[in-house]
């Protein structure tokens, strides 16, 4: 009487487990299939493809920063540290060192990881509100050595001088408009969405939930947390720079504003109002953030407050983000999504 | 030597702002459990309100009245929305509101006030110097240290010899039983920030003095008062204001000899002090963690 009953909930626990992993793989084809084809369907509806460029900068930087924040429980606030030092290692490797761009691209985030991999130790020591405040003074240090190192960063003016030269392929060149460039950053975005996916759903990524869910207990169980939040942030630190290195060749030009907490205020505003609990939370975020900045922004000079107040109403009203807040609906509708947790 | 002199007062000045900036910031992330990124725009707030009513009021009434309108917006601002995230245990979200909240003021400033520097014109008795040696020490110098004196002074008077300020000191160290006691917490709370922006506002007015207005004024102090009380120790109010001076001093001291270096080395300060003594000068273990 009992055996069928158990039997067949487990079957049933085995037929959800696996529909739902071959929905998000789906899901997530479907997601590269749409952003592979931006430059085709973008120009329709009014968008150019610069801007889908920038969306996914800003998204994979948001999503490095959300490794930490959504799904190992660390608040940095200083995370454009490692974005602007990823940004500026790209644009004086081009500058001086070398014209090829993915040498140069390596070496801002290298740069920008080993940073983060250096002050992560640092700011683990501290948790909660403490480990933020470090983060952002950390971050703030930064901003003033590339303002007043003149000679060599450029100072307030910023970093001009390099563009992002043509890659020469056996057989082809490779001009680097708008459209190479987007593919390039969509390659990077697919690396990098990769590579937390991977990291995510191994034991490195349980254990990086597991301390944001209990922290203390964790310490009891005799995990070195300090050590695994100082992994997520090097890792984290290091995302953030690879798409501050393809921010500065963006536009061919860096400057201490990509160093300044307001960044780090806006990665964590993305990662907010798209979700930090949901993988792609910061995808939404970015889409919407730069789309709302950049219309906002030339129709009115009073875009600021704009901004502030999607910082004001998402925190205020959508606590869990966008993704978050529909998952929320879906379970009200059916309880078995809220066993769910991402990714 | 005379230059020297005149580097570690003005980093002494410099660390009076900043004292004064961490005092409110610290009140604030002790009670409320909150990073008021918005202490900045309060600042520059007050200095423009001071700006506003100094026709009608002189410097003397607007430096009393100003901050107490800026507190009015705090008022507001924490009744309507930063109480509302104080049973969120995360702190990202008072962060990020207190965060857009700076990019709205600060705006908002700049749409009324202009985005043009302003000067505030300080009383003619305390705008020379006192003697020819020693040019920068003049009057208005000493009446910043004076002023910051006797507010931090009054602070620590009240809370310890005030009821309210004693309820303030328990609420810190245990909010729920104090709220079992009957003590109306909310109302504490809203209190303790209104305090914490009464700070801010002088040191804006005091800042405009010296510097002029601008709309951005908050920016390049707000960060130094962080590094104050990481410095000073988390949760200890003499320890943020032990934490503003130093810095301020160790930053004019160091400007002597590299201007360059004058801002990197508070965060070098900060770095060391994190390694060598994680919980700062008089910090306590374990708090907000």
């Amino acid at each position: 009487m009992s055996t069928p009953s158990s039997l067949s909930r487990t079957d049933a626990a085995a037929t959800t487990t696996n529909p739902k992993f071959n929905r998000r793989v789906i899901g997530n084809l479907l997601l590269g299939l749409v952003l592979i084809a931006v430059p085709f369907w973008l120009p329709l509806v009014g968008g150019y493809t610069d801007l889908a460029s920038r969306v996914l900068i800003y998204a994979l930087a948001a999503m490095g920063l959300n490794l930490l924040l959504g799904f190992t429980g660390g608040l940095s606030f200083g995370h454009a540290a490692y974005f602007g030092l990823g940004a500026y290692g790209v644009g004086l490797m081009l500058k001086y060192e070398t014209h090829n761009i993915f040498i140069a691209l390596l070496a801002g985030t290298v740069l920008g990881g080993a940073a983060a991999a250096l002050l992560g130790p640092i700011a683990a020591r501290r948790r909660g509100i403490y480990f933020s405040m470090i983060t952002i003074a950390i971050g703030q240090m930064f901003y003033f050595i590339a303002v007043r190192w003149n000679s060599f960063t450029g100072g307030y003016d910023g970093l001009t001088g390099f563009s992002r030269h043509p890659v020469h392929l056996p057989g082809l060149t490779l001009p680097m408009g708008s459209l190479d460039f987007y593919y390039m950053v969509l390659i990077c975005f697919g690396l990098g969405a990769w590579g937390l996916w991977t990291i995510l759903n191994s034991p490195l990524g349980h254990t990086f939930v597991a301390i944001r869910e209990n922290h203390k207990r964790l310490t009891f169980l005799g995990i070195r947390t300090q050590r695994y939040i100082a992994i997520s942030f090097a890792i984290s630190g290091t995302i953030a720079a690879l798409a501050g290195g393809l921010d500065a060749m963006y536009g061919n030009f860096t400057s201490p504003n990509v160093l300044e907490y307001t960044l780090s205020g806006n990665f964590l505003i993305i990662a907010v109002l798209g979700g930090m609990r949901n993988f792609w939370g910061p995808l939404v975020g970015a889409v919407i953030f730069i789309l709302v900045r950049d219309y906002v922004s030339s129709i009115t000079h009073n875009w600021m407050t704009v901004i502030g107040l999607i910082f004001v109403v998402s925190v205020l009203f959508f606590p869990l983000g966008i993704l978050g807040s529909i998952k929320d609906w879906r379970a009200l509708i059916s309880p078995r999504i809220r066993e769910q947790d991402a990714p | 030597m005379v230059l020297l002199l005149f580097n570690a007062f003005n980093g002494l000045i410099q660390g009076a702002f900043y004292a004064l900036m961490a005092l409110g910031l610290a009140l604030i992330l002790g009670l409320n459990a909150t990073i008021n990124f918005a202490h900045g725009a309060f600042m520059a707030l007050a200095a423009y309100f001071a700006f506003t009513i100094f026709p009608y009021t002189g410097f003397w009434g607007a430096l009393i009245i100003a901050p107490l309108l800026a507190a009015g917006v705090g008022f507001v601002v924490e009744t309507t929305m930063v109480r509302r995230l104080y049973t969120r245990k995360d702190p990202i979200y008072t962060l990020l509101l207190t965060f857009g909240l700076a990019l709205i003021l600060q705006d908002m400033i700049r749409t009324i006030w202009g985005a043009q520097g302003q000067p505030l014109a300080i009383p003619a008795m305390l705008n020379h110097p006192l003697s020819n040696t020693y040019f920068f020490v003049t009057g208005y110098r000493l009446f910043v240290v004076g002023v910051a004196l006797v507010s931090t002074g009054a602070l620590f008077a009240v809370l310890r010899f005030s009821r309210i300020g004693i309820r303030i000191r328990a609420g810190n160290s245990d909010l729920e039983t104090i709220a079992a006691l009957g003590v109306n917490i909310y109302l504490l709370r809203t209190i303790n920030f209104m305090i914490g922006i009464l700070f801010a506002g002088v040191a804006g007015i005091l800042a405009a003095g010296q510097l002029g207005l601008n709309p951005n004024m908050g920016d390049s102090l707000i960060m130094p008062a962080f590094v104050a009380i990481v410095v000073g120790g988390v949760g200890s109010l003499l320890g943020s204001l032990l934490g503003g001076l130093i810095i301020g001093l160790a930053s004019g001291i160091v400007t002597t000899f590299a201007p360059a270096a004058s801002e990197v080395v508070i965060y070098v300060i900060m770095g060391v002090m994190l390694v060598v003594r994680p919980r700062g000068l008089l910090g306590q273990e374990g708090l907000f963690e």
